[in-house]
């Protein structure tokens, strides 16, 4: 199996999903000329020609709109956004418009869209450029929300999400796209609304998506040198979530720790202990812990930086205080 | 002689045509005159915005659309929705929040579609479906249709970042786009000029290159003039348009409002009544000899029997199905 970046097999999804279906199209800030700002688009500009691969202006709800328009008459848009943090100028035609025009027409308006591009805090870009959104979209019904972990994901998962017949937000870690794995030609597609075990373990269930999922498995490999057996389990896609993966896990571990890039308050991580408490309650032997980003805009200092982030350090000692080993 | 016969023909066929209008307009008149006794009457809900003064804008542009070409509006789309052709009783259920309405429902008022007629939308954020209709402008272009997209908004949403980010795209994309901007000199209670730096609005469309007109809305005729140049210059090779057709609210923003009172006098609105868009145009055909007191009569009731038949119909239909709650929040699945 050949092994691709996660930016390649982002790549890789887009070239062959526009090759089979010419309703899909990509649009947004310098996807064509400049092949992209993370230069996941490369190659499509000559590839599929400028009618297909299309640069917009700097207005982020403009060509989101732009993209939800032609989603309402039948075409499949990609719509690019540079990093999510300036998708915020989107969020009207989103959540208004994307995820609610299907419903409030009585079903009578199509919205096969995906709305892409990197999330979470890359090495000092602060405040304005270091956020996670995955808890608000995940908020709305109507969207779907999926983030990748890994290369063979962030392919799979996209040929999904550019498939599915609902709106997608679909999340890029920004400090995922050099990242190798293996990734399988051709037609692998990996569906919407399914967890994975990334890895197997007895004692303690770690639930994690995106950038922490590499750090819980860092994680993981430390303690077993401790004779700790963790469970890594990928959500791989936040709404609808896999809850069954997760409550499977928690049964068999009793104890949980939910890592998250995002903010504390109202996480995701929130919705996941509030499924794992209504409905395995007498399954678990210790409460379940939540790590997550400072509840702090990001600091620029380097040092501050690191504190304000999730870390290998940080998961480990949480998986060791739901075994009462702190 | 074959010639004089052909021209008599054409004549009573732009005769019929016209009174239809006139009737599109009276249906609409009567429509939301019957709509704000049920809003008082607890019939219909929510908010409720009526379109009275304003007919002839809708069925005036409409009226030179083709079947096949997509039209968004604001949440004061009643009348585009009649104009266009979704029957009253279907617009009066979905007001009634009815099972039978265009959006079996789950719309009301503001959030009226029938797709088959490419009517995509009440919406309800000022100036949020510009971008949407430009997108339809940009899908008729991508499959090298010639449609055009149509869209309907309020003065007040020319200084929304939507408009000017929409508008940049179908100026440099060469959109088939028209934007109709019913300017009613108030957005809810803010009169234009304290709410807009330049009044002249349809100067705006020199920004983005694109084609501009500013229209008398209370007169039918010039409306469509004006929007026949519009849709030629749509069609193929498309090139956009800015239509600012001036007009008036002769009721309050919504039915919580008064017809004047702190933002606008009621001798000003007096002095708009008498350019009722309906009696401009009564006036037009009875001088050209196409309409007579009979006829009018005859149309007057038939549109008073459409517009009861609909509230009659509205008030016995079904609510949804309480299963509705939770459908069309996604597709179907393929399996469904």
């Amino acid at each position: 199996m050949p092994t691709l970046t996660y930016r390649d097999a982002l790549n890789q999804a887009l070239r062959e999903e526009m090759a089979r279906d010419a309703d899909v199209f990509l649009m947004g800030e310098e996807v064509g000329v400049y092949q992209g700002a993370y230069k996941v688009s490369r190659g499509l500009l000559e590839e599929f020609g400028p009618n297909r691969v299309v640069d917009t202006p700097i207005t982020e709800l403009g060509f989101a709109g732009v993209g939800i328009g032609a989603a309402m008459v039948g075409l499949k848009p990609v719509i690019e956004f540079m990093t999510w943090n300036f998708a915020l100028l989107a969020i009207d035609q989103i959540v208004n418009s994307a995820a609610k025009l299907r419903y409030m027409s009585g079903g009578q308006v199509p919205m096969q869209i995906v709305f892409r591009g990197p999330c979470g805090a890359a090495l000092q870009l602060a405040a304005q450029h270091s956020q996670n959104f995955e808890s608000m979209y995940a908020n709305i019904p109507g969207l779907k929300v999926v983030i990748p972990a890994t290369p063979a994901d962030a392919k799979g998962l996209l040929k999904a999400a550019i498939r599915d017949p609902d709106p997608v937000v679909f999340m890029e870690g920004e400090m995922l796209y050099n990242i190798k794995g293996e990734v399988p030609e051709g037609e692998h597609v990996v569906p919407i609304g399914v967890a994975e075990v990334k890895r197997a373990g007895d004692h303690v269930t770690i639930v994690c998506w995106g950038k922490t999922v590499a750090l819980a498995l860092k994680a993981a490999d430390q303690l077993a040198a401790e004779e700790i057996s963790v469970e890594v389990v990928d959500l791989r896609t936040i709404r609808p979530l896999d809850v069954a993966t997760v409550l499977a896990s928690v049964r068999k571990t009793h104890r949980a720790v939910v890592a998250e890039e995002g903010w504390y308050f109202a996480g995701v991580g929130a919705q996941v202990v509030d499924e794992i408490q209504s409905q395995a309650f007498d399954e678990l032997d210790a409460p379940v812990v939540r790590v997550t980003s400072a509840d702090v805009p990001m600091p620029y200092n380097k040092h501050l930086e690191k504190a304000a982030k999730v870390s290998v350090e940080r998961i480990a000692a949480a998986v060791k205080k739901v075994l009462y080993l702190d | 002689m074959a010639t004089a016969r052909a021209g008599r023909k054409a004549d009573t066929k732009t005769a019929e045509k016209y009174r239809h209008y006139l009737r599109q307009m009276l249906l609409i008149r009567r429509f939301e005159e019957k709509a704000g006794e049920a809003y008082s009457l607890g019939k219909i809900g929510g908010f409720c915005h009526l379109y009275i003064g304003q007919e002839a804008v809708a069925v005036g542009t409409i009226s030179q659309l083709r079947p096949d070409d997509y039209i968004t509006a604001t949440y004061r789309e009643h009348g585009h929705a009649l104009a266009r052709g979704i029957s009253a009783r279907a617009v009066m259920a979905e007001l009634f929040g009815k099972a039978t309405g265009c959006s079996k429902g789950k719309g009301g008022s503001m959030h009226l579609f029938d797709a088959s007629l490419g009517f995509l939308g009440g919406h309800g954020i000022v100036g949020g479906h510009i971008p949407l209709t430009t997108g339809m402008g940009f899908a008729i272009k991508y499959r090298n249709a010639d449609q055009v997209a149509i869209c309907y908004f309020g003065e007040a949403a020319i200084n929304n970042g939507a408009f000017h980010e929409a508008a940049n795209m179908a100026g440099i994309w060469k959109l088939p786009c028209i934007f109709i901007c019913e300017n009613n000199r108030y957005g809810m209670g803010t009169a234009l000029d304290r709410a807009t730096a330049t009044w002249n609005i349809s100067e705006r469309a020199s920004s983005y290159d694109m084609a501009r007109e500013v229209v008398d809305g209370q007169d039918l005729g010039e409306v469509m003039a004006a929007m026949d140049r519009a849709v030629v210059r749509a069609r193929r090779p498309a090139s956009p348009t800015l239509l600012e057709i001036r007009t008036y609210r002769f009721v309050g923003h919504s039915m919580s409002d008064p017809i004047h009172g702190h933002y606008r006098t009621k001798e000003e609105v007096e002095a708009h009544r008498k350019r009722d868009p309906i009696s401009l145009w009564d006036d037009k055909l009875r001088a050209e000899n196409i309409l007579d007191d009979a006829t009018m009569e005859k149309m007057d009731a038939e549109v008073k029997a459409e517009v009861q038949d609909a509230y009659d119909f509205a008030d016995q239909s079904p609510d949804p199905e309480p299963a509705e709650l939770y459908t069309d929040v996604y597709a179907p699945r393929a399996s469904e």
